[in-house]
């Protein structure tokens, strides 16, 4: 196994994932690094790669004219950064910046859009755990819309 | 009847948060999670969780926010007004039952209040527990309390904090994101550990699930509730939870004895 397959196979996001499969992933990846304060993505731009977070913390932002951005959320080690990759327009919807030095599993997304469509197999595969952190995302995301610290309403 | 007390000291901890100091007129003992009822005069009365340390008999301390007239009218009070106090009342965190254990602390929003005594026990006898991880949210970086305490608790070597909160601007460097969501990164033997958790009940709920997804046994977890009360004696229903008072059998229950009712609506 070669090095990159056994990184992504050792990613708890990838957990059971068989080794064809690894394969197949890490043929489309490449480790990349983003030093502090640097944009991983910016909302609107294409999103042509996927990011799996090795080390380090990505703080996802909305931005407004004439303010400062919003952190919405703040990901760690072992998160995927968002799933714009995968459902057109393949556009990225937040800002991901690194809040300190970033290492990141970077996997092309067209050669992976490309290897789900003729290996269905792997494409549920993927689907399933990006169902499953989107879901969990979108929990958390009902509890801060929730705004359960704020004002009781009776 | 409630005692007179006087106010001795009174911090601002947020826009709408006070933490007052009150001089008992004799040495007041109390229990982590106990509360008392404070007394406003021509207002009324409000149920307000004890938020001191627990080894000190010579001040009561208060961390109260502003929602309602009595409540309002308590963060408004200056050091030598007086207030009415009576307590303690209510059952309380299990910090000698958790001697050996690892302990998980997860308080959201003003919940931080009743668990200060807790972190305050645990770390006076900090050879007592095993990890002792502290987790805290907060709706935003303007909200959060005791932060010079909790500043100072994170320099610990022998003590895991991390606070979170629901939105910040981008010069915020902590954590954004819900409390639940650090449950799964919490790094302890869930088969040895102990939760304490307190706060909005939404909070409670998705935190309940989050430490049972981790593998805490409901036994092994702790909440604190809140309803109106009025007596604080188990005599008036008020404060009615199932089949319990919190008055009288809580507010810190033990999850397995309320699970059934604690997701129940109409309750």
């Amino acid at each position: 196994m070669q090095g990159l397959e056994r990184i992504v196979l050792e990613q708890p996001f990838f957990a059971g994932l068989g080794p064809e499969f690894g394969a197949a992933i890490s043929g489309c990846a490449r480790n990349l690094r983003f030093a502090a304060g640097a944009y991983l993505f910016r909302e609107g731009e294409p999103a042509n790669e996927f990011y799996l977070l090795r080390q380090g913390l990505v703080a996802l932002e909305l931005h407004s004219p004439g303010q400062q951005p919003i952190v919405v959320a703040t990901l760690h080690e072992g998160d995927v950064l968002d799933g714009s990759w995968l459902v057109p327009p393949y556009r990225w919807t937040f800002d991901a910046r690194a809040s300190e030095l970033v290492r990141v599993l970077g996997v092309d997304a067209r050669c992976l859009r490309d290897k789900c469509e003729a290996d269905h197999d792997l494409g549920y595969e993927l689907m399933k755990r990006f169902a499953g952190a989107m879901g969990e995302r979108l929990r958390a995301t009902h509890l801060q819309v929730a705004d359960v610290y704020g004002p009781r309403r009776s | 009847m409630p005692q007179l007390l006087r106010v001795a000291r009174v911090r601002r901890e947020t826009a709408d948060v006070a933490t007052l100091e009150l001089t008992p007129a004799s040495p007041f003992a109390f229990t982590a999670g106990q509360f008392n009822m404070l007394y406003v005069f021509g207002l009324g009365e409000v149920v307000i969780s004890i938020s001191g340390d627990p080894a000190r008999d010579d001040r009561i301390v208060h961390t109260v926010r502003a929602v309602g007239a009595v409540s309002g009218a308590i963060t408004r009070l200056r050091r030598d007004q007086v207030i009415g106090v009576r307590g303690p009342y209510g059952s309380c965190w299990p910090v000698a039952e958790s001697e050996g254990s690892n302990i998980i602390i997860v308080a959201g929003g003003l919940g931080l209040a009743p668990l200060r005594p807790v972190i305050y026990h645990v770390l006076a006898h900090r050879e007592r527990y095993g990890r002792v991880v502290v987790l805290y949210g907060a709706r935003s970086p303007a909200d959060i309390l005791y932060g010079g305490e909790l500043e100072a608790w994170r320099r610990r070597l022998d003590l895991d904090i991390t606070v979170t909160v629901d939105h910040a601007a981008a010069d915020w460097w902590g954590n954004v994101g819900v409390v639940p969501a650090l449950i799964p990164r919490t790094p302890v033997d869930p088969d040895h550990a102990v939760a304490m958790v307190c706060g909005p009940e939404i909070m409670m709920r998705f935190t309940v699930d989050a430490l049972r997804q981790r593998g805490l046994a409901m036994e092994r977890i702790f909440v604190s509730m809140e309803r109106n009360m009025k007596c604080a004696i188990g005599l008036c229903g008020h404060c009615q939870f199932g089949p319990a008072f919190i008055c009288r059998e809580g507010p810190v229950f033990r999850f397995d004895r309320i699970a059934p009712f604690f997701s129940a609506r109409e309750i």
